[in-house]
Formats: structure tokens, sequence, C-alpha cells
């Protein structure tokens, strides 16, 4: 560039994260290539790094979770912070100002960086107006799971070179799913051509103003993808409320090896895990070679340090 | 002749349907076949199954040795009725009635293709249930059987049913036959699904909360006889939710039985904004109206309840412009252990099938209807609507047709009834019209002693 500017504006100009909306393509790209070299720390021997060395993080979870929770842990120390779990049960009473109470005596603490899960879409945006440190939204109801999302795309990316031009389909739940909205806004950003595919029950109204295509039938839906997303169907909503039974869902939606052989050849499957097998997924597709599912963790990892990295290049430092 | 070509089987067909071996010539008959808006004096040819042709085209020149021929002279040919609304004693209440006599008393009525009900005991709502009612209908019918599946488990109005798994083994349609589903998401939920496979929601339209405990049309009738009443309304509101739920969803849509005028102001619109909906009248609520119960005779209770006499006007009317689609007997054996009762207290419902035509042919004596959206209403609506092949007489349909003697006059008796249950309203009522002979596949399945 001719013009630069004498103060070069920062790569990532955010002080949170709290959803792909937001960015732009070169700002996804920035943490995926950062994420890259990450995957290269988790990979040596000594796994320690110091940035965030004497930095506080706060994982918030008022929403039971395993893996997103353990791999934000993960991040965090290995970036050399002090990492602190916090499980808060949703109390029945007065959601609204239990969050808010929360936030201001979690702010009081002084924490440099707050990892939020909450079962309500928006609850994380809401908090992070009230703390004076870095929020990062780990799912909000089924608004927002940007860190998912970026760790969906580095796995894609690290095996077809880019993200742009890949037809990527994304089956099953979409509905109740934070995963697919922060995938539709990455996937589109980045170029890909995004296809929904599910029972009528389980797709979103509005969706075709969303920059995807939708399918009710998973020949067509899969035909010419190169990734094949599956969701998790939750149980509560297999027996006759969206789906009528398990046999029905996974004869017609469940990925198999005879669905996925739509797909285009060499078609790469995923899932947010955990996995239902035998409901949105058969065990021999999910452990097949087509597979990227342990890859996705392991991604997951390197993803979040990238985040975690990246905001702390933001963080106050006198 | 040209030679026949071999074809595929006729979906419905089964073993005891085997053809006759020889062709057979019905001449000089009146043919009504709306599929090709045909209505005009000729022949029909049967041969292996199939109609071979059918019209006035096919002339009488005489026939190939070994046919039988049969001088139809001032008889009425017509494609077999399709009766979409059958209720089954079997599996469960074998007394009340069996495959086996269900099909007689079709046959009896020129009733080609039943559809039956699923709210037997068990409800018909697992895959496996409508294997067993295709594989007893294919041993026990001669008439085709095709089942519809619950819309709910257990017809419980809470989940829905594997439309998919089921439409696979054979279910034409979905409903909770007599229950309404009261909760408008598991209906919306329903009719979104019911998208996926493009299966057909077929609904009993009556708020069960505002129709309560009653068993009479509200008003002034129901109230000299001292029975509880249910407002029209409780009708034209579920009809006019659906409607809503219908628009949201795009889904598709029958109502399986209404009786009002304001129902078909309802339907009218919403077919008017071009959605896919449709409706049933029963021959009950276009025969009769809340007078004719008399002295509480519990064979005249239905539900929805008969209703005022411009109300059943009214269903005339739609049936002639085409408003409401289709005629259907709701055929519903009971026997004297739920009918024997104070009316309050009896169950609902009354057999139809032999008296289905009869008693729609007065409609056509009486100048309200034409022969030809008589068939319609009766034969190719349903069958359209089911996306079965039948309610056609053009070449190569399968040979479903009754022979009607329009001017024969008899008189009702009851006992006579093929059906196992004898709870007729129309006991010794006249009409005007019968079946004289019944084909199902070809082959005759009633012939009524000359």
């Amino acid at each position: 560039m001719t013009n630069a500017p004498s103060t070069p504006a920062p790569a990532f100009p955010h002080r949170h994260l709290l959803g792909i909306e937001g960015l732009t393509p070169l700002q996804i790209l920035y943490l995926l290539d950062k994420a890259d070299e990450e995957v290269l720390v988790s990979r040596q021997i000594e796994k320690k790094k110091s940035v965030l060395r004497g930095r506080t993080q706060i994982n918030l979870f008022f929403e039971a979770s395993t893996r997103t929770q353990s791999s934000f842990e993960i991040a965090g120390k290995r970036l050399g912070a002090d990492v602190m779990n916090m499980s808060v049960a949703s109390s029945s009473v007065k959601k609204g100002e239990t969050l808010i109470d929360t936030a201001a005596t979690l702010n009081a603490m002084r924490p440099d960086i707050l990892v939020v899960r909450h079962h309500a879409a928006g609850a994380v945006h809401l908090l992070a107006r009230k703390v004076s440190c870095s929020v990062i939204n780990a799912g909000d109801g089924a608004h927002e799971h940007p860190t998912q999302a970026l760790l969906d795309a580095l796995t894609i990316r690290r095996h077809k070179g880019a993200i742009e031009g890949l037809t990527v389909a994304i089956c099953g739940d979409i509905v109740h799913s934070r995963v697919a909205r922060s995938n539709i806004l990455l996937l589109n950003a980045l170029g890909a051509r995004v296809k929904l595919v599910g029972p009528s029950t389980l797709l979103p109204s509005g969706a075709d103003r969303l920059g995807v295509e939708t399918f009710t039938e998973m020949k067509k839906g899969l035909e010419g993808a190169d990734i094949v997303m599956m969701l998790r169907l939750q149980r509560e909503r297999m027996n006759g409320s969206f789906v009528p039974s398990v046999r029905e869902y996974f004869h017609y939606w469940g990925l198999d090896a005879e669905k996925l052989a739509y797909a285009a050849p060499g078609a790469l499957v995923m899932h947010p895990g955990p996995m239902n097998r035998g409901v949105e997924i058969d065990p021999e597709v999910a452990d097949g070679p087509q597979s990227l599912i342990s890859e996705q963790v392991e991604m997951g990892v390197a993803v979040r340090m990238a985040v975690l990295e990246t905001l702390a290049e933001h963080l106050p430092t006198a | 002749m040209p030679p026949m070509t071999p074809q595929a089987p006729i979906a419905g067909g089964h073993d005891r349907r085997a053809a006759d071996h020889r062709p057979t010539v019905f001449s000089h008959a009146r043919i009504v076949d709306p599929a090709r808006g045909l209505d005009a004096v000729g022949s029909v040819i049967v041969a292996e199954g199939r109609i071979l042709a059918a019209g006035p085209e096919v002339l009488n020149q005489g026939s190939p040795e070994g046919w039988e021929v049969v001088d139809a002279t001032g008889k009425v040919i017509v494609p077999g009725l399709v009766d979409m609304r059958v209720f089954m004693g079997e599996p469960g209440h074998e007394h009340r009635e069996t495959f086996a006599s269900v099909s007689r008393a079709a046959a009896a009525g020129g009733v080609t293709t039943i559809v039956t009900m699923p709210d037997t005991d068990p409800v018909i709502d697992d895959p496996a249930l409508v294997d067993f009612v295709l594989r007893r209908a294919r041993e026990q019918a001669d008439v085709r059987v095709h089942p519809m599946a619950a819309l709910t488990k257990g017809q419980e109005g809470k989940e829905t049913t594997e439309f998919g798994l089921l439409k696979e083994a054979g279910a034409v349609a979905f409903t909770d036959a007599r229950r309404s589903v009261a909760s408008s998401l598991v209906m919306r939920r329903a009719l979104t699904y019911a998208r996926d496979f493009r299966a057909l929601i077929v609904h009993h339209v009556e708020d069960p909360s505002l129709a309560g405990a009653g068993v009479a049309t509200e008003g002034e009738f129901a109230t000299r006889m001292g029975l509880p009443g249910i407002p029209r309304e409780a009708e034209s509101i579920m009809l006019e939710r659906d409607m809503r739920l219908v628009d949201l969803t795009r889904g598709r849509y029958h109502a399986s039985q209404l009786s009002t005028a304001q129902s078909v102001e309802i339907l009218r619109i919403a077919k008017a904004r071009g959605l896919d909906v449709t409706a049933s009248v029963s021959i009950a609520h276009l025969s009769l109206n809340e007078l004719d119960i008399g002295t509480y005779r519990s064979f005249l209770k239905f539900s929805p309840p008969l209703r005022h006499e411009d109300d059943r006007q009214a269903m005339i009317e739609a049936v002639a412009d085409g408003i409401v689609d289709v005629i259907v007997s709701s055929h519903d054996p009971q026997d004297v252990e739920t009918k024997r009762h104070p009316f309050a207290e009896a169950a609902d419902g009354a057999i139809g099938l032999e008296t289905l035509l009869s008693a729609s042919l007065r409609l056509v004596h009486d100048g309200r209807l034409s022969w030809s959206r008589l068939v319609e209403a009766l034969s190719l609506r349903p069958a359209e609507r089911l996306g079965l092949t039948a309610g056609r007489l053009s070449p190569g349909s399968p040979a479903d047709l009754a022979v009607i003697d329009p001017e024969m006059p008899w008189l009702l008796d009851r006992q006579a009834l093929a059906s196992r249950s004898k709870n007729t309203p129309f006991e010794d009522a006249r009409f005007t019209g019968r079946v004289v002979r019944t084909l199902v596949g070809g082959r005759t399945v009633h012939a009524l002693d000359a």
C-alpha cells in the first residue's frame, strides 16, 4: 500500500470476542494464522508460553460443558495464565439480576479475561457491558459460539488449503444450534457455499435470508459438499416434539456411509461433539477415514490459545 | 383389437383380486367419468383387470368369441367409489367389523377403495401395524384398503408419529380420526414435518374445550330436548386455526368432516388464498338434520352433531360448487353395547358404506348435483387427494367400477346389511337407485340378485 497510515491499525482491534458477527474476513484469517502457530506449540514437549503470565482468566460457565471448558482451561494454562473455573448453577429466580450481580462480583476480583457460557442468547453481551476486562463468548443460547466456528474453519483450512470456494453442508438441528449460526457467518465471510440440511421442524424460519440454501433431503443437501458438518440432536427433541423418533431421524437424516456417498468424493466429516452415535451419525462414519472429529478437538485448543493471546495484546499493560 | 401389453401391478391390488380371465363388455351404458369430463352413452371393456376402453366411441359391433357381453342399457357406470373415512373394528373390536365384513359392505355399496381410520385397538401408529392392516386386508378383503395412520402417538395429541416410515409402509394420510389436536404447537409441527414427506394431514375440526360435553347442535332443538349443546363455533374456531397454521407452514391439509355454513366460508377463503386445503362432508350431514334425531334416536348421534337445515343446505351447495371436495360415508360400526344408551351417553357414529351412493343419489334426483360432480366427490377427488390411481375409467386404469341402476326403488332392511354392525341412520328408508354390480380389478365382487 502506498498510503499506509503512520500508526498501522491493529490487525485485531476488538477487546472482546462475542461472536463471528462483526469480524472482517481479514480479522478471521488473522486468528486462523495465529492458531496455526499455536498448533505447533501444543505439539511440542514443552507446551508452555508466557504471554499470559500474571494474568487471571476466569471460565464462567452457567451451562454445563466438559469439552469447551477444559479446552479453554488448557489454552489459558499453556499461555501461562492463572485459570479459574466457575460453574454457576442457573438459579431459577431473577436470572437477569443474578447475572449482573455475578458480573459485578467477578469484576471486583480484577480478572483479565472472562470466558462465558450462558443458556440465554445475549447474556454474554450483557455481561461484557458490565465488566472492565476482555470477554470471550463460549456459547450463548442458540446465538453464537465463535471459537467453535473458528476451530472448524482452522480444521477445514488445514485440509483443503482455503475456505473460499468450498461447499459446506451443515446438517441436523439447525434451529437450536449456536454452532450453526457462527459457522454460517464465518463460512459466508470467507466465501464458502453453505447448505443447511434437516427436517423442516429443525430448520430456522427466515434461513433463506442468511445467505444459505436449505434442503430437507440429505441426498440433495449433501450433493457436491466438500465438508459435511453434523450437529447434535438434543435428547428432549427426539421423541415426537421436533422429530418423531430416533429411528426415523437416523433413517432420513443420520449420516451413514450411504448418505455420505451423496457428497463430493473424499468429503470430510465434522461434528462439534458430543456425538449421539446412531442418532445423527453412524459410528462407522464418525470413526472412519473421512472423519475430522478428533482433529477438531485439537484445533479447539489452538484456536482458543490464539484468541486469548490476541485479546491479551489489547489488555492494559500498566 | 391391439394386443394387451403387460402392465405394472396395480397399487393396492392383491391375491384375492386376480382378474377374471374373460374380457367383459358393458354395452349401452351411461358412462360418467369426470377425470375425462365424460358423461355419455357407450361401452366399457374390461380385460386383465384393467379398463381397456370406456366411452361412446367404443362401438358395439359384436365381440370376439368368449367375451362376456353385458347389456347395460339404462344403467350408469362410474369409477368405483373411494371412501376416505371408514372406521374399523379390526384389530380390537372384531365383533363390530372385520376386513371381510367391511369389504362386503363396501362392495355392496359400489365402494371399491376404502381408507381406514387408525383409531383401532391398538392405534395404528407404528409401521408394523400398517403392515398388519395391509396384510389382513390382502387376505380378507375384496376391495382395496388403504390405511391412514395416527397423526400423534396413541392419538394423544402430543407427539407426532413417524410420517416418513409410516408412509413408506403404506399409510396414505395422517389423522387422529375422531379426535382434534387441541395443541396449536403440535399441529404446527405436524404440518411442518409432514411437508418433508408430502404427507397429508387429515383433521377432525372441533375445539374440544368449547364442545365440552355437548352432544347436539346448540339451539332450539337441543334446548327443547334438554341435550347439552355444541356451538357451531367449535368447528369454525378449529378450522380457522388450522387454516392459519397451514398458511404458516405451507402444509397439506384435509378437514375430515365439515358441517356448517360458517365452515364453508372459512374454507372458501382459504382456497381463494391458494392454500393446499380440501375437505369432506359426510353423507349423514348432507342427508339429515337435527330434527331427524326425533325421540333421542342414538343411531343419529354424530360428531360433529347433525345441524340445522340451513347448514345442511349450505353443505349441499358447497359440494355442488366444489368448495367441499369429497363426500364420505364416515362408516362407523357400533353395537348395542355402545349405542343402546340414553342419547347423551351413546357412542357417536353410524354405518354408511352400503347407503353412501343411494343416499347421495337423492341429491342428483332432486337436481342439486350433477352426476359428474357426484362421481367426482365420491371417487375422483378423494383418489386424487390421496395420490391413488383409482377414480378413473380411462384406458389402462384399474377396472374398479360400479354399475348403477339409477331408477331402482328399494327399501332399506337393516338386517340385510352386510356390515357386522347395524347402526344405520336410514332404517326403513326408501331410496331410488342402487348399485347392481361392483368390480375391483376386473373381478366382480358384488352382484345384486335380479
